[in-house]
C-alpha cells in the first residue's frame, strides 16, 4: 500500500477555507494526521477518513484522501461500513468528545467489541464549540467553562477507561500541541493491527478557559528558581511504561496498570500508549473464519454483474433448498 | 336435502396451540404434505409478541390453483389444546370438522387465563346463547348442533403407545409428537394418501431418521382413528400431477432472493420483528455461488470469483444499521438494511444523509401495527406516508411496495438498479402479511433482469488538480458519475451539510439551488425512465365502471376476491401500485378516469395511498375499505365489502373486522 517515493504533509492538503478559529487545537491534530500519512507514505485514494459532526469533524474537508462527513455521533458505525465493505482501505475515524462519547456513546462501546481494523481519534477539548460551548462529555463536575451558565452538573467519562472496557487493543493519549509525540501515536494507530483509540487533548481557546494551552502547559505553576512552566502533561514512555500485553496471560496486568495510569489528572496528565494487545482477533479475522475468501474478495469488490447486466448470483443452490420436491 | 358433494382439493385448515409448543414446524409439515401431493398452499401465521405459552395459530389454505390469501371460515380445526377451541372452534364450518383432545373436555374457559377478558366476555355470551355452560364440552356440544363433526383423538393414550414401541422412558421427551397427531388425524378425515404426510416429514427432520419414523407411526395411528370415526367427509384432499418443481417459502425469503440475485453484499439489521428473519435467512446463507449467467452454472468463472460472499452485519441498534450500510454503499457494495417501524424510525436522520450525498442505499421495511411498539408481531400497512416523507428537510427517494412473493423478489432486485441509477436511497415497502406468510409459487422467471448500476466514474480519468473529479457535478444532467471510495483519481468528500461540487461544504445560495434542483431533477428521470408496467398493474376489465386501488400484500386477497366476483359477471378494476415514489401520475389518472366508483382498499386506519392518489392526481376516491384490527384482510370478506360496494349498499367508508 505504501508508496515509492516520499510524501509530504502538503500533499494531503486541500484549498479548502479553514474556518476554526485562530489557536484552535484542531490545527496541531490536522497537521499530524496529514504528517503521518506522509511519513507512512499512504497513497490520498487508499486512505478513507471518516468524521461525525462539530468542529472536529470539518477536517476531513482539509485532507485530501476520501472524505466522509457524516452525522453527529455517528462516524464510527459509517466508518465501520466502509472498512467492512472493503478491508483493503486503510480507514481513520474521527470525533469530538460530545460526538463520539455523549451522542455516539453506544457505538463508542460496540466498536470495542468488533475490534475493526482502525484508527479511532477523538478531539477531546470538553466542550460543544459550534453550538457555542457547552459542557461535553470530558468536561468534569463543577467545572465551569466560560458560555456556562452554572458550573458542570454532570461528571466526565472517562475515556481511556471507557475503551478499555469496551475492548480496544490499542489505547492512546496525546496532546495536540506535542506534534512530534502525536504524530508518532497517529502511526502507531494507524499500524496497529485492530481497533486502535486516540484521545488527544486539544484546547477549544474560544469556550474552554479552564483547560488552555497554558493550563496543559503549566504556565500558572513555574519553577521557583528558573521561572519555567512545569507542564501537566507528561510521556508514559519517559517512565518506562510499558503497555504491551506481550502474552495474553498478561492481559490482566496490562489492564490494569493502564486504569490506573488513566485516573491521573490535574497536576500530572499522562500521555503517549496506555495499552496494546494484538492477541484479541481482528473482526476481519473473525468473518474470514466464516468466510473465507472475505479478504481476498470483499463485499466492494465482487463482480456481480457480466458484460450485460446479466446477473452473475447463481441462486441455483438457494432455490433448491426451497424447492420441495414432494413424495 | 340431498348431502352437498364433496369438496376435493379447496381447503381451510387450522392449527393452534401455545407459542413454542410446536406450531409452527406442524404447519409446515401439514403445508409441506399438501405440496408434496402437488396442491397449492398459502399459510398465513398469527402470534403474540412472547417466546413461550401465549396462544398461536396457522390458517392454511389447500388448493389445486395458486392461493394467495386465506378466507375467514376453517373447514378443519385441529389442536391438542383447549385454547384454540375457545378462541376458534365458531370459526369451524358447519360442515367442517374439529380434532381435539377428549380429556380436556372438562377444562373451563375461567382455566384459560390467556384468553383477554374482552374476549372472554363475547365467548360467555355466545355460549349462553346457545343455553350451555361454560366448559370445552359446551363448546364442542354448540359446534355438533351446528353439525361440525367432532373427532376425539387419545393424544396421551397414543403417545405412550409411539413411547412403548421406539422405548421412549419418558413422555415429555416425545411431547413434540403431539402436533403430528393432529395432522395426522386431519390427513385421515380428508382421507389423503399418508405417505404424502410421510414425505414431508422426512423433508422437514431430513437425516434424523428416528424422528420420522416416531412421528410418522404416531401420525398413522390418529391417522387411522379420524378416518373410521368420520369415513364420508366432505372435505378430501387427493393427489394431482404436478410437472414443474415448486418453491416453498416466506415473504422474507423471497425479497432475500431478490435482493441475492441483484446483487447485495451487504447488509446490516438490529433484532425487530417482523423483519428480523430476512437478515437471519442471508447470515445462514452468506456464502453465495457465482456464474456467468445468472442461473446457468460457468465452470470458467476464474477461481477468484468463486469466493462470493454476503456479510450481513447484526448492529448495535438501527441507527448504526442504516449509516453502516451507507458507508458499505460508498465503497460500491450494493447495500441494504432491513427493519420495520420502531428501527426505521431510527434511520431517518441517516436517509437525509444518503439523499443528500446520493448514495444508492436500500432500506427494506417490514411494516407492522404502529406507533410506537404497537402490535409488534401483527399486521399494517401503516409506513406509506412514513415512508415518503421520513426525514427532516427535503430529500428524494424512490419507495416501492410489494404485493406478492413475486413482486418481492422482482422488487428487491429492481431496488438496487433504481438506487444507483437515480444514486439515493430506496425504501421497498414489504409487510408482515407477505413476510411471515408461506406459500408455494413457482419458480420464477427473473430471465428479463439485468443489472444497472447507473453512472459510474473511471479511476484516473485523466482527473487533475486542476481538472479535479466532482462527485457532484453540475455540468452534466442531474446524474454524476458516481466514484467509489479505494478508487485512483477520484479523492472526493461527503458531507451532511449542503455541499459544492467536490463535496465541501457550501451555504451559498446559488450552489443550494443548483444541488436540490440537481436532487429532485433526479427524480423526474427516474418517473420518465421506469416503465409502466413497473410502476403499476391493472387487472380486470378495461371499462370497468368500479375500480379499486390498492397496494402491498391486499393484493392476493384482491385478486382470490375478485376471481369470485369477475366469474359472477361484476365489472370490477384494481389498480395495484407498486411504485409509489415518484408517483406513477399518469397511470393512475387514465386508469381512474372513467370509474364512477372508486375504493381505496388499504390496511390502515387513514387511507394513506388514497390520500397521495388525491395529492398527485386530483382524483379522490368514493368509497374506503379499510382495515386496522392487525390481522390481514380475509378473500372472504373483502368480496362481501366490495359486493356491496359495487351494489352501491355500502357507506363510503367500510372497516373490516374479522380476524382472531
Amino acid at each position: 500500500m505504501a508508496l515509492e517515493q516520499a510524501m509530504k504533509p502538503a500533499d494531503f492538503a486541500t484549498e479548502v477555507h479553514n474556518d476554526w478559529c485562530p489557536g484552535c487545537g484542531d490545527f496541531g491534530i490536522l497537521r499530524t494526521i496529514q504528517m503521518a500519512l506522509a511519513e507512512l507514505r499512504m497513497e490520498p485514494h487508499r486512505v478513507t477518513i471518516v468524521s461525525g459532526i462539530g468542529c472536529s469533524a470539518k477536517t476531513i474537508h482539509y485532507i485530501k484522501t476520501y472524505g466522509v462527513h457524516t452525522l453527529h455521533g455517528r462516524a464510527l458505525p459509517y466508518a465501520t461500513g466502509v472498512k467492512l465493505a472493503n478491508p483493503q482501505l486503510k480507514v481513520l475515524c474521527l470525533s469530538g468528545d460530545g460526538d463520539g462519547l455523549g451522542i455516539g456513546g453506544g457505538h463508542f462501546v460496540n466498536a470495542g467489541r468488533r475490534n475493526l481494523d482502525m484508527l479511532y481519534i477523538i478531539f477531546d477539548n470538553g466542550v460543544y464549540g459550534l453550538t457555542k460551548g457547552q459542557a461535553a462529555p470530558t468536561l468534569k463536575l463543577g467545572v465551569q467553562t466560560k458560555s456556562l451558565a452554572h458550573p458542570n452538573i454532570n461528571d466526565a467519562v472517562n475515556p481511556i477507561w471507557l475503551a478499555l472496557a469496551a475492548g480496544a487493543t490499542w489505547v492512546g493519549r496525546g496532546y495536540s500541541y506535542d506534534i512530534k509525540h502525536l504524530v508518532s501515536l497517529i502511526k502507531q494507530g494507524i499500524e496497529h493491527k485492530g481497533y486502535a483509540f486516540l484521545d488527544v487533548l486539544q484546547p477549544c481557546p474560544t469556550y474552554n478557559d479552564i483547560n488552555t494551552k497554558e493550563w496543559y502547559g503549566g504556565e500558572d505553576r513555574k519553577e521557583t528558581n528558573n521561572g519555567r512552566p512545569l507542564p501537566r502533561v507528561y510521556k508514559l514512555e519517559g517512565e518506562g511504561f510499558d503497555p504491551v500485553v506481550h502474552d495474553p496471560p498478561e492481559i490482566e496486568k496490562k489492564v490494569t496498570q493502564a486504569l490506573e495510569k488513566a485516573l491521573e489528572w490535574g497536576d500530572r496528565i499522562p500521555i503517549g500508549v496506555f495499552f496494546k494487545n494484538e492477541h484479541v482477533p481482528t473482526f476481519e479475522e473473525r468473518i474470514v473464519q466464516r468466510v473465507p475468501g472475505y479478504l481476498e474478495n470483499p463485499p466492494a469488490l465482487q463482480p456481480i454483474a457480466g458484460p450485460q447486466g446479466e446477473p452473475r448470483t447463481d441462486l441455483t443452490r438457494l432455490i433448491q433448498r426451497l424447492t420441495f420436491k414432494g413424495a | 336435502m340431498p348431502p352437498a358433494a364433496n369438496q376435493t382439493n379447496d381447503l381451510s385448515w387450522m392449527i393452534g396451540g401455545p407459542q413454542g409448543s410446536g406450531v409452527d414446524s406442524s404447519a409446515n409439515v401439514f403445508a409441506r404434505a399438501c405440496a408434496a401431493g402437488g396442491l397449492h398452499v398459502f399459510g398465513k401465521r398469527e402470534f403474540y409478541s412472547n417466546i413461550m405459552g401465549e396462544h398461536s395459530y396457522f390458517a392454511l389454505r389447500a388448493h389445486t390453483k395458486l392461493v394467495r390469501s386465506h378466507i375467514d371460515a376453517v373447514n378443519v380445526l385441529a389442536t391438542f389444546e383447549a385454547e384454540t377451541l375457545f378462541r376458534h372452534a365458531r370459526e369451524v364450518t358447519d360442515d367442517g370438522a374439529i380434532v381435539y383432545d377428549p380429556s380436556l373436555a372438562k377444562t373451563r374457559l375461567a382455566d384459560v387465563p390467556t384468553i383477554e377478558n374482552r374476549l372472554r366476555t363475547e365467548l360467555q355470551t355466545y355460549l349462553i346463547s346457545h343455553g350451555v355452560g361454560e366448559t370445552l364440552d359446551d363448546v364442542l356440544a354448540a359446534s355438533k348442533q351446528r353439525g361440525v363433526a367432532l373427532v376425539p383423538i387419545p393424544f396421551k393414550e397414543l403417545l405412550e403407545q409411539v413411547a412403548d414401541e421406539f422405548h421412549i422412558d419418558q413422555l415429555s421427551k416425545i411431547s413434540r409428537v403431539v402436533n403430528m397427531l393432529a395432522i395426522g388425524a386431519s390427513f385421515g378425515l380428508l382421507d389423503y394418501d399418508f405417505a404424502m404426510m410421510r414425505a414431508a416429514l422426512e423433508d422437514v427432520f431430513r437425516a434424523k431418521a428416528k424422528i420420522v419414523e416416531m412421528n410418522a407411526a404416531g401420525a398413522r395411528k390418529a391417522y387411522d382413528i379420524a378416518r373410521t370415526l368420520v369415513p364420508g367427509f366432505r372435505y378430501r384432499l387427493e393427489k394431482v400431477p404436478r410437472t414443474e418443481p415448486r418453491l416453498f417459502l416466506t415473504g422474507s425469503q423471497a425479497t432475500a432472493l431478490g435482493k441475492l440475485y441483484g446483487g447485495m453484499r451487504f447488509q446490516t439489521y438490529y433484532p425487530i420483528t417482523p423483519a428480523s428473519d430476512e437478515s437471519e435467512f442471508l447470515e445462514e446463507n452468506e456464502i453465495l455461488d457465482l456464474n456467468g449467467h445468472g442461473l446457468t452454472p460457468d465452470a470458467a468463472a476464474p477461481a477468484k470469483e468463486k469466493g462470493a460472499s454476503i456479510l450481513v452485519v447484526q448492529t448495535e441498534d438501527e441507527i448504526a444499521a442504516v449509516t453502516m450500510a451507507t458507508g458499505a454503499a460508498l465503497t460500491g457494495a450494493r447495500s441494504a438494511t432491513a427493519t420495520s417501524g420502531p428501527g426505521f424510525s431510527l434511520m431517518m436522520e441517516g436517509i437525509g444523509w444518503a439523499s443528500i450525498n446520493e448514495v444508492p442505499l436500500v432500506i427494506t421495511l417490514y411494516q407492522r401495527a404502529g406507533p410506537s411498539t404497537g402490535m409488534p408481531t401483527r399486521h399494517e400497512q401503516g409506513d406509506l406516508r412514513f415512508a415518503l416523507h421520513a426525514g427532516h428537510g427535503e430529500s428524494p427517494r424512490i419507495v416501492l411496495a410489494s404485493g406478492d412473493f413475486d413482486e418481492c423478489i422482482r422488487d428487491g432486485f429492481l431496488a438496487f438498479n433504481y438506487a444507483e441509477r437515480y444514486q439515493m436511497p430506496v425504501i421497498h415497502l414489504v409487510d408482515k402479511a407477505l413476510a411471515n406468510s408461506y406459500a408455494t409459487i413457482a419458480p420464477p422467471d427473473l430471465s428479463d433482469l439485468r443489472i444497472d448500476r447507473g453512472s459510474l466514474a473511471l479511476a484516473n480519468n485523466g482527473y487533475s488538480n486542476d481538472n479535479p473529479y466532482k462527485r457532484f457535478d453540475l455540468g452534466n444532467g442531474p446524474v454524476s458519475p458516481r466514484a467509489l471510495l479505494g478508487q485512483e483519481g477520484t479523492v472526493f468528500w461527503n458531507t451532511g451539510d449542503e455541499h459544492d461540487e467536490l463535496g465541501h461544504i457550501t451555504e451559498d445560495p446559488g450552489l443550494r439551488n443548483a444541488m436540490m434542483e440537481k436532487r429532485f431533477a433526479k427524480l423526474d428521470l427516474a418517473a420518465r425512465e421506469i416503465p409502466s408496467e413497473a410502476k403499476v398493474t391493472y387487472f380486470g376489465p378495461k371499462d370497468a365502471t368500479t375500480v379499486i386501488v390498492s397496494w402491498g400484500s391486499t393484493k392476493g386477497a384482491l385478486l382470490d376476491a375478485l376471481d369470485r366476483l369477475w366469474a359472477e359477471g361484476a365489472k370490477i378494476g384494481y389498480l395495484h401500485v407498486r411504485l409509489i415514489n415518484p408517483f406513477p401520475v399518469e397511470e393512475v389518472r387514465a386508469f381512474l378516469a372513467k370509474a364512477k366508483r372508486r375504493i381505496g382498499v388499504e390496511m390502515n386506519f387513514g387511507a394513506q395511498l388514497a390520500g397521495v392518489v388525491r395529492e398527485q392526481t386530483g382524483t379522490e376516491m368514493t368509497h374506503f375499505i379499510l382495515k386496522y384490527n392487525g390481522r390481514p384482510m380475509s378473500n372472504t370478506e373483502l368480496y362481501d365489502a366490495i359486493n356491496a360496494v359495487s351494489r352501491g349498499k355500502a357507506e363510503k367508508r367500510t372497516v373490516l373486522t374479522r380476524g382472531a
